[in-house]
């Protein structure tokens, strides 16, 4: 059969068709990652037997490495030089994140923008000073009338000027994949506007050297008003019109089950999944990896067992067979995995509390060796000289009883990659700055925050791949699909319209609330 | 048979004793109870007293169980084996008369004609 896999746990190659995994150079780790692969948007994903290699050379998962795989396997993936542990996988990833080179695509959107509404703005006054500066002796003078719409004009351009830059003038949080529709529509319009505007100024006014210099004033005029009315336009199709909700999104991460659901207007798919991925970074407990699977004393029960041999002359390597044989075989055999299961998390809460509790208490009381210093209380008495530190130095002096309780616990939660020592000391200063108690301390590790919370500030962005059977410019509709996929894990989003609610009225008059003792009722015994 | 609150109550009663009678599974003794502490008082056709919330025979089954003993309609149920009756929910009363492990429910009744029955012969000086 025609399928083989890759379990791509940890995997940041992830490549999805057979040819390409061959074609893969497996030493290079700089090569910009996967920007042609993920283009390509196709799912195609293949299992494999496990005749051949399930774990390639690379993509370890690290301490998690089931030993048992050696039965079938051919390679045994520990022993091979060029495997790498866990903390450098992560490290290695983040560095190509890092080292992704800032995209000039990103900003070309945006100066496009800003240039023609430059143009659109510079354009009124353009109609009026040219004429002056050509041939200002033959226009004839414009009275009151002019001073009006030359008071109007500035204002109008003004409150262009404000609204522009309060609407339009932001950075740019995503590059979307495709044209964003509405906004391309809106920068042909003004184009447009803006040249046919030019076009009649021209033929009528530059040629003939007009002399009505009220009508010229007229004119420009009417291409400010215009000019507003676009933006009210832009202002509607961009911002306002998707703010009344009309599908609800249940978004599915797909390791770990997270979900969530959230109430979106109408959008195209690549703006509701800019949309999503902006909730998802606040609302989504971080992603990870170390807390995904079964321990492994209880999935290697399954795998021994016993070995299909085929007996047959022709092996016509009936491989579906075999596996399909040996499913049945494990279902039917009598399973108490789940009974270890059981203890095995029972045990696990177990730990994980006790370790808590050890950690609070042990920061309590790191917490009561040190107390703020008042302004008062500077020049105190020269019995007991105090050294006197600052917030850095605070945190590093009650560090030391703690950090073995903290090291416990995340290593326990397994939230020790996401959290080091420096980290820890800075957010122990910041919560000694500010006054915190231990409990405000220790809030950041006793619950996975979200993944906001532990991202590095660099300006390069995060790749975020759309992967959709429809055109990611069509509006959302009922029943659609679409999933936005990262390295390592993706989020699957469905779309459902909001019901139509029917309100019906009715009316209670206050006068009307009376009670009665129930009537008598009569049972026979 | 009004009560004060606070004042013990005083009533001449009737012994009867009524075997109950099986049909199928149930032990049935042939009467209806209305009344209760969470009924409406005022619906009862049989007190004199419109305030009284004590438990009252409403109808009896010809030929059953407590035709047999005596018991007439109208009667006020006072205590039911030696449990009270005047300050019982209607369902707590129903229970009590139709526990399955009693063959025999000994009631102690009230009624008007009771009362009017001993002042009478109390009038008449005796010979």
């Amino acid at each position: 059969m025609d399928n083989e896999s890759q379990y791509s746990g940890y995997s940041y190659k992830s490549s999805h068709s057979r040819s390409s995994r061959k074609h893969r150079d497996r030493r290079d780790r700089h090569r910009s990652k996967s920007r042609d692969s993920s283009s390509r948007g196709d799912k195609s994903v293949t299992i494999q037997t496990p005749g051949e290699p399930l774990l390639d050379a690379e993509s370890t998962r690290g301490d998690d490495r089931d030993d048992n795989w050696g039965e079938t396997t051919t390679v045994v993936t520990g022993t091979s030089e060029h495997s790498i542990s866990n903390e450098d996988l992560t490290r290695v990833t983040k560095d190509l994140e890092e080292s992704t080179p800032l995209e000039c695509k990103r900003f070309v959107g945006p100066a496009l923008g800003g240039c023609l509404s430059f143009f659109a703005l510079v354009t009124p006054l353009a109609f009026l000073i040219l004429p002056q500066v050509l041939w200002r002796d033959a226009l004839e003078p414009c009275g009151t009338p002019c001073e009006g719409l030359y008071v109007s004009l500035a204002f109008k351009l003004l409150v262009l000027l404000i609204s522009s830059w309060a609407l339009f003038l932001r950075p740019p949080r995503a590059t979307l994949p495709r044209f964003f529709v509405f906004r391309c529509l809106l920068m042909v319009l003004v184009f447009l506007f803006v040249a046919s505007y030019w076009l009649f100024y021209g033929v009528r006014v530059l040629e003939p050297r007009e002399r009505d210099y009220r009508g010229i004033v007229e004119y420009a005029a009417s291409l400010v008003d215009a000019l507003l009315f676009i933006q009210y336009l832009a202002l509607v199709l961009l911002e306002v019109r998707h703010l009344q909700p009309a599908f609800c999104l249940k978004v599915v991460r797909s390791t770990d089950g997270a979900s969530k659901f959230y109430n979106v207007g109408h959008l195209s798919i690549q703006r509701a999944a800019v949309w999503v991925l902006d909730r998802y970074y606040n609302d989504f407990p971080v992603y990870n990896p170390a807390l995904l699977n079964l321990p492994k004393s209880i999935l290697s029960k399954k795998m021994t067992g016993f070995k299909v041999y085929s007996l047959d002359e022709n092996t016509t390597n009936n491989s579906t067979g075999q596996s399909r044989a040996m499913i049945a075989a494990a279902a039917r055999r009598r399973d108490n995995s789940h009974n270890e299961y059981y203890y095995e998390e029972a045990e696990m809460d177990r730990r994980v509390r006790k370790r808590k509790a050890r950690l609070v208490v042990a920061v309590e009381e790191a917490f009561t060796h040190i107390k703020r210093l008042h302004e008062d209380e500077v020049a105190s008495s020269p019995k007991h000289p105090r050294e006197v530190m600052d917030p850095r130095e605070a945190a590093q002096a009650i560090f030391a009883p703690m950090a073995r309780a903290m090291q416990k616990y995340l290593r326990t939660t397994r939230q020790q990659a996401f959290h080091s020592m420096e980290s820890i000391l800075t957010h122990l200063q910041f919560c000694i700055t500010h006054n915190m108690t231990p409990k405000a301390f220790l809030e950041r590790y006793l619950t996975p925050g979200p993944t906001m919370q532990y991202q590095q500030q660099n300006g390069r962005g995060r790749q975020w791949t759309l992967v959709s059977e429809e055109p990611v410019t069509s509006a959302l509709r009922q029943g659609l699909v679409f999933s936005l996929r990262r390295l390592d894990f993706s989020l699957v989003v469905t779309v459902t319209p909001l019901p139509f609610l029917r309100l019906g009225e009715e009316f209670i008059d206050p006068k009307s609330h009376k009670f009665v003792m129930r009537l008598q009722s009569e049972t026979s015994v | 048979m009004a009560f004060i609150p606070g004042q013990p109550v005083t009533a001449v009663v009737q012994r009867i004793e009524i075997q109950k009678l099986r049909q199928g599974d149930n032990l049935i003794l042939g009467f209806s109870i209305g009344g209760g502490i969470d009924q409406d008082p005022g619906q009862n056709p049989f007190s004199e007293d419109k305030t009284d919330k004590g438990i009252y025979v409403t109808r009896i089954t010809p030929g059953g169980p407590a035709d047999a003993a005596g018991l007439m309609m109208g009667d006020k149920i006072m205590q039911v084996n030696g449990w009270d009756m005047t300050m019982v929910t209607h369902d707590q009363a129903r229970r009590t008369l139709t526990k399955k492990k009693e063959d025999v429910v000994r009631l102690l009744v009230t009624r008007k004609s009771l009362e009017e029955a001993v002042k009478q012969s109390m009038s008449y000086p005796r010979q």
